[in-house]
């Protein structure tokens, strides 16, 4: 018999563990035929803000070791357009929508999901308090606890939809945004967002990037975000959507065992876009041969010995 | 426009300049569709370093193979030098907004620098076949680095006058426009930065229209990562992504910084 691969946040059912993380999947459909959306257990918008965003001047994007550093700047069509122009496709494809939201005010953040709610058709709403390339808003939001709680609290009195709040890496303690999350009412943790970064030109001597700094994610990061996620499973009980580098069915298995009950593929996305339809597939098969019923019985089976953990004796 | 991703085969390989390749590949479905000035974002093995495709112009079609012309610059361009007849790469394409070649019949000038040049014998066919009339200008740092190969009319500038005249190739290009009487002039470029943006300057003072097909640090390809802006002159958008509204643009439409 094949395992349940389906799972809940508040509620709502995905049909698998396996997302696409905002901002490398655009609004859907960018990716033409390439990619059967079916097989996903819901796409994460790119970030939207109340009004559009022309985003940073070039260069965005650069290519560094196993990974790239982006500063795209939150480039984004706006609420308005989005509802009018995009949400219509997207309500016709088989999984379900997370709407990405990202803004420089506690007010933008609520002034947005408001104008959401109303909208059949967006399943659940994840919070991006942690872009690294906006001067207002973004790393300012999500590397201040106390803020991180109002946008929370103030968020969840305006919707019963599922709530996820996705958090940066680029903090002491990870840890102590998710609680805060958790106890302002957040029904998951997206983490990680991507670690800052910096390349530079040797011929010039000029930062490669217009902003200087940017934000590093793909294969390189994953060790990273792993350890963030095993952090982070040790400190809520809410769900954890792991991101982080994964580009195959084993990275995304480890993100289970460390205690992620989903995970989202960013990245790889641009580089192989049928990427996470395989992943979910190759998720699903691993649990058939571990004559698992339900692919859940994986999320947080790490088998260590935590009290040798350096990070376990901080916690506790 | 619909595009595709293929899994494809290496058929040849030629050093047709020192550092400066031919790849061709089996690509039924992407040869049936491209047009000339799309791109192919190509993946030239599974591992991560590189990670990211990288985006090639589509420099010849020929039934149902693709050509790429390329000169070796990092280690992307290394790895596909070194792929032989049978080898496989990945490839999403075709992408991009292509040339425009149906216009009423022009004095087509195509001008590029460097591997610039890439697109243009597709582009040559494509304008021949249109009735458009063509002069080609190819630039290079030195003579064994001009490209020719299947460009027609071709006038040949290098910067160290090894070859040609001697001096940019827009330099070049504004000596025939005032030496030469021409009308109904339309201009192709492709080429480095500077050299787009003085033949930019030269089409606007010389009131010729002028297309260009640029380059962009891209992720995906397919307007999805947002890593390629030009900069608009005007209008309420103030960038167009290279991959999705390009790479061919009409000058007066960006700016070329």
């Amino acid at each position: 018999m094949s395992p349940v691969t389906s799972f809940t946040i508040r509620k709502t059912e995905f049909q698998n563990r396996v997302f696409v993380a905002s901002g490398t999947f655009g609004y859907g459909d960018e990716v033409g035929n390439l990619v059967d959306t079916s097989l996903l257990g819901g796409i994460m918008t790119k970030s939207l803000s109340l009004k559009p965003r022309a985003g940073n001047p070039p260069r965005r994007i650069v290519e560094t070791p196993s990974g790239m550093l982006n500063s795209i700047g939150l480039a984004n069509i706006g609420v308005e357009k989005f509802l009018k122009e995009k949400l219509p496709f997207l309500r016709s494809l088989r999984t379900k929508i997370i709407a990405n939201i990202a803004a420089s005010s506690t007010d933008e953040y609520c002034e947005v999901l408001r104008l959401m709610d109303s909208e059949e058709g967006i399943a659940g709403y994840e919070i991006n308090v942690s872009c690294p390339n906006v001067k207002e808003g973004g790393l300012s939001f999500g590397t201040d606890c106390k803020k991180v709680r109002e946008i929370t609290e103030k968020l969840r009195l305006l919707t019963d939809r599922p709530l996820i709040i996705k958090l940066t890496p680029n903090v002491t303690h990870i840890s102590e945004f998710a609680r805060a999350a958790q106890e302002a009412g957040a029904d998951a943790i997206s983490a990680i967002n991507t670690l800052v970064g910096l390349a530079i030109d040797l011929r010039t001597r000029k930062p490669k990037l217009s902003t200087v700094t940017g934000g590093l994610s793909g294969p390189a990061i994953k060790p990273v975000a792993l350890a963030k996620v095993y952090e982070i499973a040790q400190a809520v009980e809410i769900p954890i959507i792991g991101i982080g580098g994964i580009a195959s069915t084993e990275d995304a298995l480890e993100f289970l065992i460390v205690g992620a009950s989903a995970v989202q593929i960013g990245t790889m996305n641009f580089v192989e876009p049928s990427i996470a339809g395989t992943i979910a597939r190759g998720i699903e098969e691993y649990a058939q041969r571990q004559n698992l019923k339900d692919v859940g019985e994986l999320v947080g089976t790490l088998d260590a010995n935590i009290e040798f953990s350096p990070l376990y004796s901080w916690l506790h | 426009m619909e595009f595709f991703q293929e899994r494809v085969h290496v058929t040849s390989r030629e050093e047709i300049a020192p550092g400066i390749f031919v790849l061709r590949f089996r690509s039924p479905a992407i040869a049936r569709q491209c047009r000339p000035g799309q791109f192919v974002n190509i993946r030239s093995d599974a591992s991560f370093v590189p990670l990211l495709r990288r985006p090639f112009s589509i420099s010849d079609v020929d039934k149902d193979e693709i050509e790429m012309l390329f000169n070796v610059v990092g280690k992307g361009t290394q790895i596909l030098s070194r792929k032989i007849a049978g080898d496989e790469v990945d490839l999403i394409g075709p992408l991009g907004r292509p040339f425009d070649c149906s216009r009423t019949a022009t004095h087509a000038m195509l001008v590029g620098g460097g591997l610039g040049v890439a697109p243009f014998p597709f582009l040559t066919r494509a304008l021949i076949a249109e009735g458009h009339r063509i002069t080609s200008f190819v630039g290079a740092r030195t003579a064994d680095q001009v490209i020719s190969r299947n460009i027609k009319n071709c006038h040949v500038a290098t910067d160290d006058g090894t070859k040609g005249f001697h001096g940019t190739v827009v330099e070049l290009l504004r000596c025939f426009l005032e030496k030469e009487s021409v009308d109904n002039v339309q201009i192709y470029g492709c080429g480095p930065a500077a050299m787009m943006r003085a033949l930019s300057n030269l089409a606007h003072e010389k009131k010729v229209r002028c297309v260009v097909s640029l380059e962009g640090d891209m992720a995906c390809g397919i307007g999805i990562c947002q890593g390629c802006p030009v900069e608009r002159r005007e209008g309420e958008k103030k960038y167009s992504l290279v991959c999705t509204e390009g790479p061919v643009f009409d000058c007066e439409e960006i700016v070329i910084r």
